[in-house]
């Protein structure tokens, strides 16, 4: 009997399916039939990957190559179309379907007002997406994540772009496209590096050879796939596209921009940890940027004012975070707190979802308040959400970020207390947020007070799996500290770094440090959030932001930077092009050989006459002149 | 009498045809002297025949050859004789149209 | 020199120069008279490469009536050197000069064959004769024979029809 391994393929084929059914008829499928067709593939993976995960998880399992055809086998460069099967890949094809499938059930009622052919395409883009995820994370070598990794920032460009008729969000999604690119442009170069250095793009045969190759080139390497990696999952300096691409529906806020796209870097680095853990001045950069991205997003985060925007600069704070625990070494923590925050930050998107479409498209909180009577589900689940990203126990978010801190104090304490600083001023933030929309009075308009109401089952039954899910999910990493032997992912994902793990030092923090650690942080915490809840209950953050205030609710200028850093010498310089190279260079070349043609022909055509005996005299001359060129040549 | 001499008459009758049909501008004039273009060439096909039945009848007295030319100088002169009565009908039609027979007034091609 | 030398000089510079009177000749219809001259010299040159049957038919047809056809157009439109048009001076220069270059450039190339100098031009032989010619004619040339009277009838229908007063 043939393991359902050897079937990895359709876990990618559903999505791909659904995408050209509902792509190409979109104008024929009605909106129920298209909303059934896209959760329903994903649905199917989501079925599949469980299998695959039953048998991922026997005791002797080893990672599984299946070989789909031959795609590049060209002077020694042999890439063949395959896909790895192995614990690291069955986590995330989980988490990708699972929480792609609960979205998409949450989309087809958050939709609902657009017409047939645009939800059609909503979901032949959502399909399109999980798809190319699903490609990334299985491909078995660089170029099948590379295939991937374009194709869901194409998705990505596609859907933030999905109100297409309005030109902002044209701007926001062109934006988001190109900064990704930049981060591609980094990642190729880094390809070109691996096939020169290993002469070959597949996992096992690179990273087999990765000990004995000189740490320079491994660095080199490393710095430029982790620039791809910064521009995927909104790092500094990349990052500025990720807040302007809450244009997008929110379940696609949800879904890409928090769950699946934006961990792309993070499970490049986790697949290429060998490398990593071998250039350990890589690992210091990744480090480094992740923390500071970590800050810099929290500090923004306090002062906006849009419930999105507070999401979105929630996500790059948490990713830095993520990048943080992957330059420390603790690959298990970050991949863990990936887990982790698939699930509370896609349940806090759709909960935001819950609440706009409640509140008539109304994004400002400083126009809520108040919504926790009216809105019972969206306001415990997303109370669920908050407890989670803050870190208390026994909510995920604390195992996760627990376990990225601690091995930030091993690695060098003043990564703690910045991290920590970052996490206080998380906890404050989110509790803001939720403070000012659910708790305190109404301040919005009469008549949207009108029409609150809580949303309909298919938008409240995700909330509450999620919520479920943020809630408990914690447990299957339960620290050394607490009991040993327990920390199930870590023992599920040990054969993945197995490497790195031997490699490094080994960072083991003795228990009584470690208590100390969880109680100081513990408390600052708790202390953060209730001094959060206290003051944006009684005294909601109405006015508008002053002195330094101001320069957080203005995002630290970084955009207005960029514009003019970049933006506008770039303008400056095309428009020299255009009015000097272009215009007068090449548009009088070419045009200037249309007018010498058109010259030439006004003189030729001076020699029709009319005249019949003029016609004879050139005959004739024409004649004379073959005959002597015949006998000059001819003799 | 050597080839030659007969080739360079032809040629010359030929050459005062051709500077006939460019010098001048009535019509009649100019088809007379297509006319002397083709009986240039008439003789010179009747010098070649003789020419050709002289080189075979050195070994073969007998043979008789040759003939061929001249009757091609037989059909020439056949379309010859439909090609001037053709050729005249168009210059009285062209007459009657504008009353003089100036190859000049045919420049319609211009516009 | 031979009879027939002396002969074939006379009739070659009858020629040349009634051809030449006739391209300069104001008056059309002394043009047409140079030309029956013209036409009788070739004739003449005819009979001495004993092409009698050819000699004949050149009188009849092009001297006899081909001429006489133009004559009557030319009484018909009734010119004379009065009306006659004048081609512009520079274009008759160019004319003549391309004629001239023309028959440079035919001797030029004539001059290169060398050989041809001793190759001479029987004037005997029985090929010229009315029964050879047209014992040849009647058996190897008799399809375009045919046709030629073919010729003759769509000639015909085209002058008539070109001639016509048109409605």
């Amino acid at each position: 009997m043939k393991s359902i391994i050897d079937l990895v393929y359709l876990v990618p084929l559903f999505p791909l399916i659904g995408f050209l059914i509902n792509g190409l008829g979109r104008k024929n499928l009605s909106k129920s039939l298209s909303g059934i067709i896209g959760s329903g593939v994903i649905l199917a993976s989501f079925i599949v990957s469980v299998l695959i995960f039953n048998e991922t998880t026997a005791e002797d399992f080893t990672a599984v190559t299946v070989n789909l055809f031959d795609f590049i086998n060209v002077a020694g460069l042999n890439i063949p179309f395959a896909f790895q099967v192995d614990q690291l890949s069955t986590l995330f094809l989980l988490i990708i379907t699972g929480v792609g499938f609960l979205i998409h059930v949450y989309s087809t009622s958050y939709m609902h007002e657009e017409e047939s052919h645009h939800y059609a395409r909503y979901f032949a883009y959502l399909n399109l997406f999980v798809f190319s995820m699903l490609l990334l994370v299985l491909g078995s070598n660089y170029l099948i994540m590379f295939i991937g990794w374009e194709g869901v920032g194409l998705c990505s460009y596609l859907l933030i772009g999905y109100w297409f008729k309005n030109t902002e969000y044209g701007n926001a999604a062109r934006k988001a496209f190109v900064m990704n690119r930049i981060g591609d442009l980094g990642f190729l170069v880094g390809l070109f590096f691996i096939i020169q250095q290993f002469g070959s793009l597949t996992y096992t045969e690179v990273f087999s050879q990765a000990q004995s190759t000189d740490v320079g080139i491994l660095t080199v390497i490393t710095l430029l796939l982790f620039i791809g990696a910064a521009g995927k999952s909104a790092q500094i300096p990349l990052y500025t596209w990720l807040p302007d691409a809450m244009a997008g529906p929110t379940p696609v806020s949800a879904l890409i921009h928090a769950a699946t796209m934006v961990t792309a870097g993070i499970y490049m680095i986790a697949r290429s940890n060998i490398l990593y853990t071998l250039a350990p001045v890589s690992q210091t950069v990744v480090a480094v940027i992740g923390l500071a991205t970590a800050i810099l997003a929290a500090t923004i985060a306090i002062k906006q004012n849009d419930i999105k925007k507070v999401l979105a600069y929630s996500t790059v704070s948490q990713l830095g975070y993520m990048f943080l625990g992957l330059g420390v070494g603790a690959y298990t923590g970050a991949v863990f707190h990936v887990m982790t925050h698939a699930f509370f930050k896609a349940l806090l998107f759709l909960g935001a979802g819950s609440v706009i479409h409640a509140m008539q498209h109304e994004q400002d909180i400083r126009k809520m308040g108040g919504l926790a009577k009216k809105l019972p589900h969206t306001h415990w689940t997303f109370l669920v959400g908050c407890l989670a990203i803050a870190g208390i126990p026994p909510f995920s978010g604390f195992f996760s970020k627990d376990e990225i801190l601690v091995n930030a104090y091993a690695h060098n304490p003043i990564l703690y207390w910045i991290g920590l600083g970052g996490a206080l001023m998380t906890a404050f933030y989110m509790f803001r947020l939720y403070a000012m929309t659910f708790r305190g009075t109404f301040r919005g308009s009469d008549e949207q007070a009108q029409q609150l109401h809580e949303s309909q089952w298919s938008m409240v039954v995700p909330l509450i799996v999620l919520a479920v899910l943020a809630a408990v999910a914690g447990f299957i990493g339960i620290p050394e500290l607490f009991a040993p032997g327990a920390h199930r992912l870590e023992h599920y994902l040990a054969p993945v770094f197995a490497a790195s793990t031997e490699l490094r030092a080994a960072h083991q923090l003795d228990h009584s440090t470690e208590y100390i650690l969880l109680a100081v942080s513990l408390t600052l915490i708790a202390v953060a959030i209730l001094y959060a809840l206290n003051r944006f209950t009684k005294k909601p953050d109405i006015e508008d932001a002053t002195g330094f205030g101001k320069t957080l609710a203005n995002k630290w200028y970084v955009d207005e930077i960029y514009d003019t850093i970049i933006s506008k010498p770039l303008n400056g310089l095309g428009y020299v092009f255009n009015r000097f190279v272009e215009k007068s260079g090449i548009d009088g070349l070419v045009n200037g050989v249309g007018k010498s043609v058109q010259w030439g022909s006004r003189q030729l055509r001076l020699l029709q006459s009319g005249l019949v005996g003029t016609y004879i005299l050139w005959m004739v001359l024409g004649i004379l002149i073959f005959f002597v060129i015949t006998i000059t040549i001819l003799n | 009498m050597p080839i030659n001499y007969y080739i360079i008459l032809a040629v010359a009758l030929f050459s005062i045809g051709v500077a006939g049909v460019l010098t001048r501008r009535n019509a009649i004039i100019i088809f007379m002297c297509v006319e002397l273009m083709l009986n240039a060439v008439n003789l010179l096909l009747v010098a070649f025949s003789k020419m050709h039945y002289e080189n075979v009848a050195a070994f073969n007295p007998s043979l008789q050859v040759g003939g061929e030319a001249q009757l091609f100088v037989f059909f020439i002169m056949v379309v010859a004789a439909a090609e001037v009565s053709v050729g005249l009908a168009i210059i009285v039609m062209m007459y009657r149209n504008i009353h003089s027979v100036d190859v000049n007034f045919l420049n319609r091609l211009k516009h | 020199m031979s009879i027939t030398e002396i002969l074939f000089w006379f009739l070659s510079a009858l020629a040349l120069g009634g051809a030449l009177m006739m391209v300069t000749s104001k008056n059309p219809v002394y043009s047409v008279l140079w030309l029956i001259v013209v036409f009788f010299a070739i004739s003449g040159h005819y009979i001495l490469l004993n092409a009698q049957f050819l000699a004949i038919v050149n009188i009849i047809v092009y001297a006899g009536a081909i001429m006489v056809l133009f004559l009557f157009v030319i009484m018909l439109m009734n010119l004379n050197a009065d009306n006659e048009p004048q081609k512009n001076k520079w274009l008759k220069l160019a004319g003549a000069v391309a004629g001239g270059s023309l028959m440079l450039v035919f001797i030029a190339a004539i001059r290169q064959t060398e050989a041809l100098k001793i190759q001479q031009v029987n004037t005997g032989g029985d090929i010229g004769l009315i029964h050879s010619l047209g014992k040849t004619l009647f058996t190897d040339y008799l399809l375009p024979f045919e046709i030629s009277s073919v010729l003759f009838l769509s000639a015909m229908v085209g002058a008539v029809v070109i001639g016509k007063k048109g409605d």
